[in-house]
């Protein structure tokens, strides 16, 4: 059994989630070999921790079809890559192709026929043991479930062409508009501060920019506060919003629902204010302030003006 | 033209994720039940297509006969035309639940197929692409704007601080993410109207799983309640402090 991991990269490097999912990879792979797969970017695949990398080569921009046909003609027994947007994609593709079921964002798994894995539901709120049966096993691997591959290797590196079908290349990027603000984004953030339906308003929120400016931080909020229309889906946090890992997190007025908090499980450290102590997100907050956000927000920012003179 | 949208039954949980006693599925007793955003964004897009080009939407889902309340609200949204592909209960594969939604989705050959990027409960992130594959149709996921024109659909998809443009001739497949549109509230009248709307009902046929499911596990949680600093305004220079001493401040 070889186990083959698609390798993500850019600008010359593996993406930090492909090493990831390589990391995974070996460790099921356990004595056998791991070889890589990567779509162009040979640089990247130069000291790789495995056997062969294979790299496809492929013009033009990203078209998943089309590179999970060139994974599959490497015709892998088990195949693993990054749960990334186009880890999960490809390899969606590719369980088609190659006949494999596909486990998707896994954080643990185990060899043999069935193979056994753990993976995630509900955005990483629940846990689901399950067994891949079938001759091809297909895994994405959650991202941070495990450390990325550190070691460097000294792989074979074997080009080589595809063999595509013209309908492979139907749906392709033809464009790519670039959107940055230029500000800080969500993601990135290093304090995020989120108000909920507890706000009350849009107007609610001037009191939290203000704290997040103050911070060095953005304003994030929940899904009762898109759908209201109160503020964009850009800045939605959770399950099918953004996924956020500041130092500091601050929800205001926020219940803390299983889906908002699949957004926030990479935060450091978690600061509720809320005015009801009942709430679930007490028991998922480091710290708390009991009461009514509109009163608490301003004199936080009051304080923090005046201890800085 | 003619739009196809599937959605998914799933329970609205809450703060906290209860089990069945089998492990196998969550305690929904006193829950009630929705579809995924990205589902409800696409069945919103779906009825604003139409609006713009008309044609007709249906609606499809794969679930228990209590799903008939999903395809309600899909149709209180706008949809025309409702099919439960009913099962008992138990949780489907995404093999199986592609093979029996591609069955019926290719008897009906509408322009336009849309799924949610991935469901809320199960999230396999592979049902919309392996319908387009039985279908032999184009497919482009995670589509935050669409427009369709001269038979060409015309989707972009965001990509770090950038978006990816794609296009494709119809007939074709998308997969469609949350904030592509915000859904509207449906009126009374048109909850109304959904009521005497047509709802399908057919038998699909069950697969052995290739992925099966074993037994759901809860994360554990971290057992403890937060430290409370204090109580309103008051407790705005205990708050100051645990800034300064995480060193955000
Ligand atoms: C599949 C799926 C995906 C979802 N994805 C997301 C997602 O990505 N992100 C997301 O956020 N939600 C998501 N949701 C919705 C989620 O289930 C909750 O409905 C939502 O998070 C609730 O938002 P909220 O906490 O602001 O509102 P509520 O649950 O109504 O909570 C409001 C809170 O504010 C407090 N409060 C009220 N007044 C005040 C005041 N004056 N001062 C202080 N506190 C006050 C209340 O005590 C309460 O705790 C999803 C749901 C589903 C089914
Ligand atoms: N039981 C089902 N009935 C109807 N549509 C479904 C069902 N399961 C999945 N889908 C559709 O397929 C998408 C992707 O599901 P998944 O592959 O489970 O992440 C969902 O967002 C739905 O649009």
């Amino acid at each position: 059994m070889t186990v083959l991991v698609f390798v993500e990269h850019a600008a010359g490097e593996p993406d930090e989630l492909s090493l990831q999912a390589l990391a995974f990879a070996l460790d099921f792979a356990g004595g056998n070999g791991v070889d890589a797969v990567l779509i162009g970017g040979a640089d990247a695949a130069s000291d790789l921790p495995v056997g062969t990398a294979h790299v496809a080569e492929l013009d033009g921009g990203y078209a998943p079809q089309a590179w999970a046909r060139a994974i599959a003609q490497l015709e892998p027994s088990v195949l693993v890559a990054a749960g990334s947007e186009r880890g999960n994609e490809v390899l969606a593709h590719a369980a088609v192709m190659t006949g494999g079921a596909l486990a998707a964002n896994c954080v643990a798994a185990a060899p043999g026929d069935p193979a056994e894995v753990t993976r995630m539901r509900w955005g990483g709120s629940l846990l689901e043991e399950a067994r891949i049966h079938g001759p091809v096993k297909l895994m994405t691997v959650a991202p941070h479930a495990v450390a990325p591959a550190t070691a460097a290797g000294d792989p074979a590196v074997a080009p080589f062409t595809p063999e595509l079908r013209d309908e492979d290349l139907v749906a392709r990027v033809v464009e790519r508009v670039d959107t940055s603000t230029g500000g800080l984004s969500l993601a990135e953030a290093p304090v995020v501060v989120s108000g909920g339906r507890g706000v009350g308003s849009p107007e609610g929120f001037a009191p939290l920019e203000e704290l997040a400016g103050m911070l060095g931080g953005v304003v994030g909020c929940s899904r009762a506060v898109t759908m209201a229309g109160w503020r964009s889906h850009t800045d939605q946090v959770g399950q099918t919003g953004t996924k956020i890992s500041p130092e500091l997190y601050i929800p205001c007025g926020i219940s803390g629902a299983t889906q908002h908090m699949a957004g926030c499980k990479g935060a450091k450290k978690l600061l509720a204010i809320n005015s009801d102590p009942e709430a679930p997100i007490m028991a998922t907050a480091d710290y708390a302030v009991i009461g009514d956000v509109a009163e608490i927000v301003p004199a936080i920012t009051a304080e923090l003006r005046r201890v800085s003179g | 033209m003619d739009v196809l949208v599937c959605v998914k039954r799933v329970p609205l949980t809450g703060g906290k994720m209860v089990l069945t006693a089998d492990e196998r599925g969550i305690e929904t007793r006193h829950l009630g039940f929705t579809v995924s955003p990205h589902e409800e964004c696409g069945v919103e897009e779906a009825v604003r297509l139409v609006e713009a080009h008309g044609g007709s939407v249906t609606v499809v889902t794969l679930g228990p006969p209590e799903a008939e309340e999903q395809l309600r609200d899909a149709l209180a949204i706008g949809a025309d035309r409702a099919i439960l592909l009913e099962t008992d209960g138990s949780d489907w594969d995404p093999e199986s639940t592609a093979a029996a939604l591609a069955d019926v989705i290719a008897a009906d050959a509408p322009d336009l197929v849309i799924f949610g990027n991935e469901s809320a409960d199960a999230g396999g992130y592979q049902v919309g692409i392996r319908v387009a594959h039985a279908l032999g149709r184009p497919c482009v996921t995670g589509l935050k704007a669409l427009a369709v024109e001269d038979g060409q659909l015309r989707g972009e998809q965001e990509s770090g601080s950038a978006r990816d443009v794609y296009r494709v001739p119809l007939p074709a497949v998308v997969t469609v993410k949350e904030g592509i549109n915000l859904p509207r509230y449906p009126s009374v009248p048109a909850k109304l109207r959904a009521r005497r709307k047509p709802v399908e009902r057919r038998e699909p046929e069950r697969r052995d799983a290739r992925l099966e499911l074993v037994r759901l596990v809860v994360p554990e949680g971290r057992g403890r309640q937060a430290e409370v600093l204090g109580e309103g305004p008051s407790a705005a220079p205990a708050v100051v402090e645990l800034f300064q001493r995480l060193g955000v401040a």
